[in-house]
């Protein structure tokens, strides 16, 4: 379906204006124009003021309000963090109640993970990518500001949970039975607010990928790309296969908390240790979602810091890549203590050992690249020194803990707290203060403090020692986590004094951080404007600030274009390069192709408004009151969130141009399209990829299904009813026949048929409801009761996700009918039809393996 | 070796001045603790070496040797250093862990015991010989010393986790599913043992002793474990049976011999011969007795048995003479 000509590209344009020759470039430019074209792009970019400030989607305003909201998160988390340690401080302490502390454990690991640690990720790369790829702003801005508003709706309602003292106590790994068991909403604030966290968390991934894959500047081909780039792919790539496991999960455990489907109850068929595959199956890759973007801001700051250009480049993208994948292979390190056989255990302690290899090939490149530069050391070199020496550490207790007779003795001790912390901290925290302090300038345009930051360094860096290096002993010693108080016959007094001191020595710290980085800089001047004389694109970016990020989007030859193509900034100042101006005033930046970075399409991106944030009210709504059991208000809360969401596309995507604005002169002559539909476009590939996780958690699902079947010997239970063959075959039927209406309606509209195309579009919905109520009826009509045991309840969970997946398709189905007749879609302009088929075409397979895992394996097996 | 390294690490040194060392993995006093503490040792010294050696090259390139020096060093280090340095030493470290697991997995013989993690206390079951009567018993395990017991891990609702560091590794406790683990002390002594997955309010006051005994000693404490209840010594004992009957305390627990055969909480045939009481929270004493009666919530938050405020000084101090003549 990827046409070879999209990932490689062919000349837009055969006048052989592209690629601009050097001649073209060193034409000078007419200096009316480089000003008209200045005044031209202020106003298009500029942002709103007052509370319509609110209104602000563009990648700058979005990223610096992400960052500050996670870094708030992180605060709270932090001071949870420090009453646990006030607690643990002396033996039989009651400073904390047992459930309180249960609860401040339980947020304070949720909340570093969900609230801070991913969403920090997806902040500093909001920031940082339309300028490390010369783009304007990244492809699908109200996305990025509907996932925010998404995130801070859900953090606060999860952290706030904690001041009325009824928030989650099972633990961030939430086991059933205990979780599913718990009294009180907290678990179900936990399940509902992070999973809908998590839904902003992968809206936010496809943004990314699809921006590193399809907004990178002419020229920038995939291997010329800043590594940050490729740590975002593979990061976006994890988060998309690593979180729709957790979410199938999380949908699983809701069924049985509010409706008593026994998913995880033994008694009724069910097994906890679904929940545990299925929750280290997300929880693995987390960590190194968590430690590969900080690797790459490692790898910005390193070259800069030797002033040489990496070493090793093509190693370290086949070791992000390698430790993605590797890493989905090693969940079953967190269950070495439950019994699994031997080979298991010998199996995934390889595999844990593996990954030690890929990660040691990053930190060895950073290593050569120091060797082969003349370093000067600055204070982001000095943080990056501090994580080495702390990831280290945390690494080689990993090849301790990795080993699992080791791992026997250090299961849920305090070992593993210090080798964790050792493991984020250096690999998270530390590297991400360098990127701050390295990436201040870029962000402000002001600097921060040298001299408080290397206090606030040995702050950090001493601290965390005192507080983490002596908790090794205290869990060897025989202290388990999460206890909340403990005797003082067993020697680990001291050691919990001496940790808790050194927990508020890291908090001075942070205190002291926060204060530089919010203090008002007034009257402090403008930083330079390449301060690190560093080589990457983001650094072009003018002082003082303007927002439309590049004066002109550069042609890229090499990875490091600042120091290695002549007088780049100059002509990109000037307007020399592609669109270096907005005569219609309308938000531009270029898509180019995957591989190659040809120039294809000049995409109008969208631009201030409020439907994102009501999109996200009404979607939090949707999340939030089923929390109290309050579903009505939920399922209207849920149709509002549609409704926003399809007045925001009608309104704002997919425009059809004016008939003489169909092709947008973008500079050096090159005329690209301002439309663009299917493989060309950045939404099909946004419906691809999300689509991408979509299956995955439905194959999550699956998983389940045969999980029990292979785990449990009374799966399906002897004499139980299945779900009615006849009727699901026919809705398996219609549901076909529905995606063959849609993908007819996109060839035949495309041939100009437009009466056929029609008439499809009008069968294709009516065949997915009937479809979808026949699937329905073939499990609601059989008598199977979902309560009574495991293998019923988990077939009405797949009819539910498969007819939840079809309702979805017909609303879309709908869309695009009401677009062919209002004239949004035409056979020219169909991107809206390509994307919904592209749906469908997921919506038909999840349609057939669910037909045939409730309908013939049963059956046949 | 282990005294070497503790020379060299003065942390360790400092740390263990103050231990006790009844729940440390560090002291071990079982075949298979053994081998991981000393497993962990040889883990330690590597960890040191390479931290230090990677480290040591950061600073000397960042700090002492900033100069450039040739590409070719450091693409050199990049494959020497990242993957076949690794390979060898990761593959015989496998080796050499891996290769301890079935020694750690063996099977024990002899008396089996069976233990239930209930919240938040422990169901003992000792089984003479296999079919034989259970010999009920609760948050005290016995064992005998130089030789390989068998135990059989499960829980009632919630999941557990199985420890006891001094004799061995960790195995988690499944309402719905077996797991097993044996342990084969070496030192007669008393060890302590703990949750230690989180199983809800009072995870912390899940504690238990394992003591360790001679053989033949250990024998004889069986037979007198499987003997019903003794019989009141004292006036103020058998009072205190009266009480224990009369308020109902039979209903949740047994004292096999007496009309108490609850089955909910721990059974109080020996309660008395215990050396701990509450999951390990308390001592064994009549002072604990009557503040644990009166107080079981606060001690430990949660817990299922409500506090029995409403009893005279005069009748607890009866109940507490009762069952600490349970011996």
């Amino acid at each position: 379906m990827i046409m070879a000509s999209t990932l490689t590209g062919a000349a837009p344009d055969s006048n052989n204006v592209y690629p601009p020759t050097e001649e073209m470039l060193a034409k000078p430019v007419d200096e009316a124009a480089t000003r008209r074209g200045a005044e031209e792009l202020r106003e298009t970019w500029k942002t709103p003021k007052g509370f319509r400030y609110l209104t602000a989607v563009n990648n700058s305003e979005v990223g610096k309000w992400y960052a500050l909201s996670a870094f708030f998160f992180m605060m709270c988390a932090g001071v949870l963090g420090l009453l646990i340690r006030l607690q643990l401080a002396v033996p039989g302490n009651d400073f904390l109640s047992a459930d309180r502390f249960n609860q401040f454990f339980t947020m304070h690991g949720s909340a570093m993970m969900f609230l801070f640690a991913v969403p920090m990720f997806e902040a500093i790369s909001i920031l940082l990518l339309p300028g490390l790829l010369g783009a304007r702003d990244m492809p699908f801005p109200r996305l990025s500001a509907y996932g925010f508003w998404c995130f801070i709706i859900g953090g606060v309602f999860v952290m706030g949970s904690i001041l009325f003292g009824v928030a989650p106590n099972s633990g961030w790994f939430m086991y059933p039975p205990l979780a599913t068991e718990a009294e009180g909403i907290g678990s179900d604030i936990w399940l509902l607010g992070l999973s809908f966290i998590e839904v902003a968390s992968i809206a936010a991934a496809v943004e990314l990928i699809v921006g590193v894959l399809k907004c990178r500047p002419p020229g920038m081909r995939i291997n010329l790309m800043p590594l940050y780039g490729w740590y975002v792919l593979v990061v976006g790539g994890m988060i998309l296969f690593a979180f729709p496991p957790l979410i199938a999960g999380d949908f699983l455990f809701e069924l049985q908390r509010s409706f008593d489907w026994p998913f995880f109850d033994p008694e009724r068929g069910g097994d906890p240790m679904l929940w545990q595959h299925l929750f280290w199956i997300f929880g693995h890759p987390e960590v190194y979602i968590i430690f590969l973007p900080s690797i790459a801001i490692a790898a910005m700051v390193v070259p800069t810091a030797a002033q040489r250009p990496i070493v090793g480049y093509s190693w370290i993208v086949l070791s992000a890549v390698g430790t993605g994948f590797l890493s989905f292979g090693l969940w079953v390190h967190h269950m070495f203590t439950t019994g699994l056989p031997s080979m298991s255990l010998g199996f995934f302690s390889a595999a844990s050992e593996a990954v030690v290899i890929p990660t040691g090939i990053q930190l060895f490149a950073f290593v050569a690249t120091l060797m082969v530069g003349r370093v000067k050391m600055s204070l982001p070199m000095l943080f990056i020194a501090g994580a080495l020496a702390i990831f280290t550490a945390g690494g080689l207790t990993g090849v301790m803990v990795a080993l699992a007779p080791f791992d026997w003795q250090a299961h849920d001790t305090y070992f593993v707290v210090a080798h964790l912390h050792y493991t984020l901290f250096g690999g998270m925290v530390f590297p991400l203060m360098a990127g701050v302090y390295y990436f201040y300038p870029f962000f402000t345009k002001k600097t921060l403090s040298v001299r408080t930051g290397r206090i606030v360094f040995w702050l950090m860096f001493v601290g965390f020692n005192v507080t983490f290096m002596p908790m090794h002993f205290t869990g060897l010693m025989g202290m388990p986590r999460r206890v909340y108080t403990y005797p003082s016959v067993m020697g680990w007094d001291l050691l919990n004094l001496i940790s808790t001191i050194g927990a508020f020595i890291v908090a001075a710290g942070f205190v002291l951080f926060a204060i530089d980085l919010l203090r008002p800089r007034g009257k402090q001047p403008l930083a330079a404007r390449n301060p690190w004389k560093a080589g990457t694109l983001e650094w072009s970016h003018n002082v003082p600030e303007e927002n439309w990020g590049s004066r002109s989007v550069p042609y890229i030859t090499s990875r490091y274009p600042l120091w290695e193509q002549e007088n780049i900034v100059e002509r990109m100042d000037k307007g020399r390069y592609y669109l270096p101006d907005a005569p219609d005033l309308k938000r531009e930046t270029l898509v180019t192709t995957v591989l190659d970075a040809r120039p294809i399409q000049c995409l109008r991106v969208t631009g201030p408004t409020w439907i994102t944030i009501l999109a996200a009210v009404f979607t939090g709504g949707a999340f939030i009151f089923p929390t109290f059991h309050w579903y009505p208000p939920a399922i209207v809360s849920g149709g509002a969130a549609i409704a926003c969401i399809i007045y925001w596309l009608w309104t704002a995507t997919s425009q059809i141009p004016a008939k003489d604005k169909e092709m947008r002169d973008v500079g050096l002559s090159l005329k690209l399209p301002v439309y663009a539909s299917g493989p060309d476009s950045v939404g099909w590939w946004g419906v691809w990829i999300t689509m991408l996780g979509d299956a995955t958690a439905f194959a999550s699902l699956v998983f389940g299904y045969f999980f029990y079947w292979t785990a449990k010997p009374d799966f399906p239970p002897a004499g139980t009813e299945h779900a009615l063959a006849g009727p699901l075959t026919l809705g398996v039927a219609a549901l076909i026949a529905s995606w063959a209406s849609i993908y007819g309606a996109r060839v035949v509209n495309r041939k100009g048929k437009v009466a056929t195309a029609r008439t499809l579009l009008i069968a294709a919905p009516v065949l997915a409801i009937l479809g979808s109520g026949l699937f329905y009826f073939s499990v609601a009509g059989s008598g199977l009761d979902p309560t009574s045991h495991v293998y019923p309840a988990i077939i009405w969970a797949v009819m539910i996700w498969t007819i939840v997946h079809t309702g979805g398709g017909v609303i879309m189905q709908c869309y695009c009918l009401a677009g062919s007749l209002f004239g949004k879609v035409t056979p020219e302009h169909d991107s809206d039809l390509w994307n919904v088929t592209l749906y469908w075409h997921f919506v038909c397979l999840t349609v057939v393996v669910a037909g045939l895992t409730i309908g013939l394996m049963p059956r046949v097996m | 070796m282990r005294g070497r390294a503790l020379r060299f690490s003065p942390v360790a040194l400092l740390l263990l001045a103050g231990c006790t060392g009844t729940q440390s993995a560090l002291d071990p006093a079982g075949k298979d603790a053994s081998v991981l503490a000393d497993l962990f040792w040889v883990l330690l010294i590597g960890a040191t070496v390479l931290w230090l050696a990677v480290n040591g090259l950061f600073f000397y390139v960042t700090r002492i040797e900033p100069r450039s020096l040739s590409r070719r060093l450091a693409e050199t280090l990049v494959i020497g250093g990242g993957i076949v340095f690794p390979f060898f030493l990761l593959s015989g470290l496998l080796a050499y862990a891996l290769s301890i697991m079935p020694d750690q997995r063996l099977e024990g013989t002899g008396v089996q015991i069976r233990v239930t993690g209930e919240q938040w206390w422990w169901r003992v079951e000792y089984i003479p010989e296999p079919g034989a009567e259970p010999i009920v018993a609760a948050n005290e395990i016995r064992l005998p010393v130089d030789h390989r017991t068998e135990i059989k891990l499960g829980a009632d609702k919630f999941i557990h986790s199985f420890w006891i560091p001094a004799l061995a590794g960790k195995m988690d406790m499944f309402p719905g599913r077996e797991t097993r683990l044996a342990v084969e002390p070496t030192k007669v002594g008393v060890y302590r043992g703990q949750c230690a997955e989180f199983c809800g309010e009072a995870h912390a006051l899940m504690a238990f002793q394992a003591v360790v005994m001679e053989q033949d000693e250990f024998a004889a404490w069986l037979e007198k474990e499987r003997q019903d209840a003794v019989m009141p010594a004292s006036d103020l004992a058998r009072q205190g049976e009266a009480i224990f009957l009369e308020e109902g305390c039979g209903a949740c627990h047994t004292v096999r011999g007496t009309e108490a055969r609850g089955p909910a909480g721990p059974d109080l045939t020996h309660v008395g011969s215990r050396l701990s009481l509450g999951a390990a929270v308390l001592p064994s004493d009549r002072e604990a007795f009557a503040d644990w009666v009166r107080h079981t919530k606060r001690i430990k938050p949660g817990v299922k048995m409500p506090p029995y405020v409403h009893l005279s000084d005069e009748k607890l101090s009866a109940l507490s003479a009762y069952l600490e003549g349970l011996k």
